[in-house]
């Protein structure tokens, strides 16, 4: 989030209670990202806590790590590899026919070992639903603080990890400190930061890590895996237009009025949360904390007032326009454009006036 | 069989205020209700609790006034419910309140028999961390399923579990042992409707009500504040953007006109946006 504090300053209230390090935690350094890596794919939310976790280690003037593990022949130095172009200084790679597929089990074993051994300060891992499965376990197991879905983060003045995330439901912003214990964990939702740029020809050490895990312990076991039809997914968070309906449209039915405009447009729709709570919207369709995070080149809210929890999936947008009767709804202080009127009248106008805008037929006439 | 499952009171979320000039939460008179996502977790124990017979138990950590809560679970169909209320708990991360829940669930399990199946909900609307969850099953050594779609089996002769599990691009059919720990995805079942029985049974019932002590908690340095490594520094607002949105100017002006003027403004701040359009309705 480009409007959140650059820097959050120490001193006072809570911030007093931070004590010296305990000595057992000193030999901890260096800032690691979690490379989600599933059948040879690697998810891009890993790429982007690589642009992030670049930063916090310049700042700290340590080094970055990837983390990468599967099976053997999955992809593994590749990804280790690819990781350097995106930032990283070291790749420690678990390999073992045992990772072949995220299982609970097996993976926060060897994430934690790895922890043990090598020590990193700070722990980034996406907020996928591996990323989470996979969090909360190694923080339980490591006693450590875990902040889920941060919207920023920075190091403050005393070279801690200051972890920005939405806090009640969504209606206010809060930075969060492990300040007593390491590794700092934290967790990020795809697309809320940025892709770094990708060096190629970039270099990196690769650290190959052994695990003691064989199948025949492991008790948890993968029947099969069923991939998802192209036809079902929403290409929502990665859509270059977004249109999208709030409480404001008052009634189910009028969410066609969003889809018709996107349609127009062609583009993906979306809905803040209260519709999906409803049952107006299908949950893949939610835009903000609890649902997807985009990032288009515009993004029109129609009947959404602009709580926090939704501001912070759309704040990526290079443009947003705002319907609202409410003139002081707070989706008006971070739109750049906006109308104070009903969506339900206005969005068949708008639909119709794009319509004869985009028609090649009016393209020829203006031509003319 | 018997199962567990964790609920939390939120309040609702559509009805907090954040004061428009301190800046602080509104939290007065905002109605509490179940977390929603547990909810799923709920029904889903109950099918499989009439499928297999045994009990369901539901356990919550909060105030006194989460028993509310737990009554309402108690309509719905549940069997017993235990409420895990002490000052000491105030403050918990989530690292302090899955050992809170898991010294409470060891107790349950002393005192009404050891739990096959714990659930909890997939998240909570308040903290939407999904960490309670894993935290519970890593203290107790459960073998964890989230993200659930289905429960496709439980076998309770060969203490085994198949689960449907929502992955990224797809889904995983997993097999493991119980007892196990299920958080459920939200949609994948409608909670029931209580029978009046149910409704009548929980207006009788008492709620067991636990302290930390009654708990078995003796290392209160791991509840709370003090068991809580995370520290909130500093809540606050987002700043506005610097420019507030540029509006239409509306007076007097019909609908239609008011669009015109509307994707005017649009494409003058982004032309990218209108050429991108034309190309793309040219492409057709």
């Amino acid at each position: 989030m480009s409007n959140a504090p650059a820097s959050p300053q120490a001193g006072g209230g809570r911030a007093s209670m931070k004590k010296e390090l305990p000595e057992r935690f000193k030999a901890y350094r260096h800032v690691w990202v979690f490379v989600e890596l599933e059948r040879g794919h690697v998810h891009s939310v890993s790429w982007e806590l690589m642009g992030e976790g670049r930063k916090l280690a310049d700042k700290l003037g340590v080094e970055l790590a990837a983390v990468v593990m599967g099976g053997e022949d999955a992809g593994v130095r590749e990804a280790a590899r690819e990781s350097f172009a995106y930032g990283a200084d070291v790749a420690y790679i678990v390999e073992n026919p045992v990772l072949a597929d995220y299982r609970n089990e097996t993976y926060s074993k060897a994430l934690t070992d790895l922890v043990n051994t090598h020590k990193p300060e700070i722990l980034l891992l996406g907020a996928t639903t591996l990323g989470r499965d996979l969090a909360g376990s190694v923080a339980t197991t490591l006693l450590t603080g875990l902040t889920a879905d941060c919207t920023e983060l920075d190091v403050d003045v005393d070279k801690s990890l200051a972890a920005t995330r939405p806090t009640f439901g969504g209606s206010l912003l809060c930075t969060i400190y492990t300040l007593n214990f390491r590794p700092q964990m934290a967790t990020v939702r795809p697309r809320v930061m940025q892709m770094p740029p990708r060096l190629d020809g970039r270099d990196g050490r690769i650290v190959s890590f052994g695990v003691d895990l064989r199948e025949e312990d492991i008790i948890t076991k993968l029947l099969r895996f069923v991939p998802d039809r192209d036809s079902n997914k929403s290409n929502l968070a990665y859509a270059d237009i977004v249109v999208s309906g709030g409480m404001g449209l008052q009634s189910a039915e009028n969410y066609q009025l969003v889809r018709q405009l996107a349609s127009t447009l062609g583009a993906e729709y979306g809905c803040s949360r209260p519709l999906v709570q409803k049952g107006w919207v299908p949950a893949e369709r939610q835009i903000g904390q609890t649902g997807k995070t985009i990032r288009p080149k515009l993004y029109i809210a129609a009947g959404i007032s602009g709580a926090i929890q939704h501001r912070v999936g759309v704040d990526g947008a290079d443009m947003i326009v705002a319907i609202n009767t409410d003139r002081n709804a707070p989706i008006f202080d971070f739109a750049h454009l906006g109308i104070v009127t009903d969506a339900v009248r206005f969005l068949p106008a708008l639909t119709e006036a794009f319509r004869k805008r985009l028609s090649p037929h009016s393209k020829d006439r203006l031509a003319g | 069989m018997h199962i567990v499952v964790c609920i939390k009171q939120v309040p609702d979320s559509a009805q907090i205020r954040v004061h428009p000039v301190t800046n602080t939460i509104m939290r007065q008179g905002v109605p509490t209700i179940i977390n929603p996502y547990d909810l799923f977790s709920l029904e889903e124990a109950m099918r499989w609790r009439d499928k297999l017979g045994g009990e369901v138990t539901v356990l919550s950590m909060g105030p006194p006034s989460a028993a509310d809560s737990l009554r309402k679970a108690l309509t719905y169909g549940a069997d017993r419910a235990v409420l895990l209320t002490d000052r000491f708990f105030a403050g918990s991360d989530t690292l302090a309140t899955s050992y809170a829940l898991s010294a409470a669930l060891a107790k349950i399990g002393e005192t009404f028999g050891a739990p096959d199946i714990v659930f909890t909900g997939k998240q909570t609307i308040d903290g939407d961390t999904a960490q309670v969850g894993p935290g519970i099953a890593k203290r107790l050594d459960l073998k964890q399923l989230t993200y659930v779609s289905r429960i496709v089996d439980v076998d309770l002769t060969s203490r085994s579990i198949v689960a449907e599990r929502r992955a990224e691009g797809g889904v995983q059919v997993l097999m493991t042992q119980l007892p196990a720990l299920v958080t459920m995805l939200e949609g994948t079942n409608e909670i029931r409707r209580g029978s009046l029985d149910d409704a009548l049974r929980a207006a009788r019932a008492d709620v067991v009500v636990w302290s930390a002590a009654d708990a078995g908690i003796s290392d209160l340095q791991k509840c709370g504040l003090r068991g809580s490594p995370t520290v909130v520094k500093r809540v606050f607002a987002p700043p506005p953007r610097s420019e507030k949105a540029e509006l239409v100017e509306t007076h007097g002006r019909t609908p239609a006109e008011n669009a015109e003027a509307l994707i005017d403004m649009i494409f003058a701040r982004a032309p990218g946006v209108e050429a991108d359009l034309v190309k793309s309705v040219s492409g057709f």
